[in-house]
């Protein structure tokens, strides 16, 4: 399961996507996309639809299988690991539309993604600790959500959910956050909430965010990936991206 | 602000456990009483006639329970639950069968009466040790079990979900259903088993016998709720809730969703096999028609009255629709079927959360 990688690949990256290639009747989603996301790295994802971002985060998450190529979480082989285990082996997954559990609480969201044992008769018998109790505390606080811990999920606003979902990652304790399109849909306000609550985390996670919102992008980014057609078209700070004629071309000049 | 633990108000609790409960361990001190101590001139004996009619209830309600669990809860709709309530009949059946030794009509000392007439000289392998009580009370658990486990395994592993598990599940309930009213399977074919004498030495049309037997399912039902309870109100229940309203995203937390369902099924399919086990020799016959498609049907129409997803609502439901069933049927039997979807029907459109949902909802979270 765990191959041993050359130490010069090793350095400082957490992941490691290689020649990945994923068609869907003949279309290609990804091609040969070649990817590497440092460790502590704000990595945004950006491209037109239908560039492959959804898909690459499925192929990172186990969802999705690809024909061809390699991925690889520092040591960790994804590609033979189920959904299951590579969101045990550190890699949390925010969806694009927010998915919570609208039917438990807050608090409940947050304490079914703690880290921890998993299997059922475990969770069957699962108290909940102290130290555990101070987490969710903690994470409901970073996420803004202390007075809303007791209410049913569905309640919250459109905005709320995205933070809770955040929120259940964080308590997962990733080392890789991936995030797709946090902001869609959100108001001004809570997409500035947003990107700080984004920034706040890049200390101790590795965070990746797929977004369509250029303004959001600008003020989160340190380094923008541009996906086209199933491939990296170009990738740098913000500037330079912006610059770059073949990006202006297929995306940022419509 | 600190989430205080002990106000805790869990999702998805629903009012009534305690005194459904309370009605249950009542039920199993007062039902006898009025049955053998009441004089059968005073208008408050309860006859021996009622008293199997509600024991017959009561096993529908332990059944009703297995499926509120798996498809209330966990959200897969099984349309096979009858096939785990016949399994765990046949068991029991198969037990009082051995029972009833060279009482018979041919009065053979160990071939029920259908394999003599079927010219059998021998006791097929798989009814050895059926003669003995606790081998059979595990068979009663063991043989639901068992084909829940490989059956659950294969499907939920393929990721079959929704309709087409119900379809696949009904298919289930057809195919056990055609394999049982065949003589040579050494079930009793389309007869099944009847005519049983006695349980554990005990004649079985007396009527402490049958008190007996009735205290026996209530307790057995209110531990099985009391079991159903304690899961759904585990961190593992609202795993199963969660897997009910957004499977992948279970998936992407670290659980393990097929390994969940499995789990749940499995114990489903025991509670429903326990149920068939004490209905059997209330009603005094198991034949294939137990295994009925439409059965499994009839269990799902009983939760979603009594209130999916609510652990009371399940036990009232089955209560309240075979109660209309017997009424019905006794009444005016050809209009039965068409009320029974009728009150699907109703249900589905008027009351989504079934009967429960008519009630104040007390524990419900803020």
């Amino acid at each position: 399961m765990i191959e041993p990688q050359p130490a010069e690949l090793l350095q400082g990256a957490i992941l490691e996507l290689k020649d990945l290639t994923v068609s869907f009747d003949g279309f290609k989603a990804l091609n040969a996309l070649s990817l590497r996301v440092e460790k502590g790295e704000l990595r945004c994802i950006i491209g037109p639809n239908g560039a492959g971002k959804t898909t690459m985060m499925d192929v990172v998450t186990g969802k999705t299988r690809p024909d061809a190529g390699s991925a690889f979480f520092g040591e960790i082989d994804l590609l033979a690991l189920s959904e299951p285990e590579i969101a045990q082996a550190g890699i949390g997954r925010k969806f694009q539309k927010p998915t919570v559990f609208e039917r438990l609480t807050v608090f409940e969201n947050l304490e079914l993604s703690l880290w921890g044992d998993k299997r059922f008769v475990k969770t069957l018998l699962a108290r909940l600790t102290e130290p555990q109790r101070d987490h969710i505390s903690d994470v409901l606080d970073t996420v803004g959500l202390g007075s809303h811990w007791n209410v049913l999920a569905g309640t919250l606003s459109h905005g709320q959910k995205q933070w809770l979902e955040i929120g259940m990652l964080l308590m997962q304790e990733p080392d890789v956050l991936l995030v797709d399109e946090p902001v869609a849909g959100m108001t001004p306000q809570e997409t500035e909430r947003t990107a700080n609550l984004l920034l706040s985390l890049m200390a101790e996670h590795t965070v990746v965010v797929v977004e369509h919102d250029m303004e959001f992008v600008r003020s989160i980014a340190r380094r923008v990936t541009v996906l086209h057609e199933g491939r990296v078209l170009a990738e740098g700070n913000m500037d330079e991206v912006q610059s770059d004629p073949r990006v202006i071309e297929v995306y940022l000049g419509e | 602000m600190r989430p205080d633990i002990r106000r805790l108000s869990p999702s998805g609790d629903s009012p009534g456990g305690t005194a459904l409960v309370g009605i249950l361990l009542a039920s199993a001190i007062v039902v006898p009483v009025l049955n053998l101590l009441v004089p059968a001139s005073s208008p408050l004996h309860l006859s021996t006639y009622v008293l199997a009619l509600i024991g017959k209830y009561l096993c529908y309600a332990m059944l009703a329970l297995a499926v509120d669990l798996i498809w209330g809860y966990c959200g897969i709709m099984s349309l096979g639950h009858a096939v785990f309530f016949a399994l765990g009949g046949y068991a029991m059946g198969m037990y009082l069968m051995r029972e009833i030794g060279p009482r018979g009509v041919y009065g053979d000392p160990v071939l029920p009466d259908f394999m003599v007439f079927l010219n059998w000289h021998k006791l097929p392998w798989f009814w050895y040790g059926f003669s003995h009580f606790p081998f059979a009370m595990l068979m009663v658990l063991v043989v639901p079990a068992l084909l829940a486990l490989v059956f659950g395994w294969l499907a939920f592993r393929s990721r079959v979900t929704g309709v087409y598990l119900a379809i696949i599940t009904q298919a289930l309930s057809y195919a056990m259903m055609l394999a049982f009213f065949r003589n040579d399977m050494g079930f009793g074919g389309n007869n099944g088993f009847t005519d049983f004498k006695d349980i554990l030495g005990y004649d079985l049309q007396r009527d402490t016998t049958r008190v007996v037997l009735f205290v026996a399912t209530a307790v057995a039902l209110a531990v099985a709720y009391v079991a159903c309870r304690a899961i759904t109100r585990s961190r593992a229940g609202r795993v199963i809730r969660a897997v009910r309203d957004a499977e992948s995203r279970v998936r992407f937390l670290g659980y393990s969703v097929e390994s969940y369902k499995l789990w749940v099924f499995v114990f489903s399919a025991v509670v429903a096999g326990v149920a068939g086990a004490l209905y059997v020799p209330q009603v005094g016959i198991i034949n294939p028609s137990e295994f009925d498609p439409i059965n499994s049907i009839e269990i799902v129409i009983w939760v979603a009255v009594g209130g999916r997803g609510t652990l009371v609502g399940a036990v009232a439901g089955a209560v309240l629709v075979n109660y209309a069933k017997t009424f019905f049927t006794g009444a005016l039997p050809e209009v039965w079927l068409y009320a029974l979807g009728a009150m699907f029907v109703f249900v589905t459109l008027f009351l989504p959360r079934g009967l429960m949902g008519l009630l104040p909802r007390s524990s419900e979270a803020r």
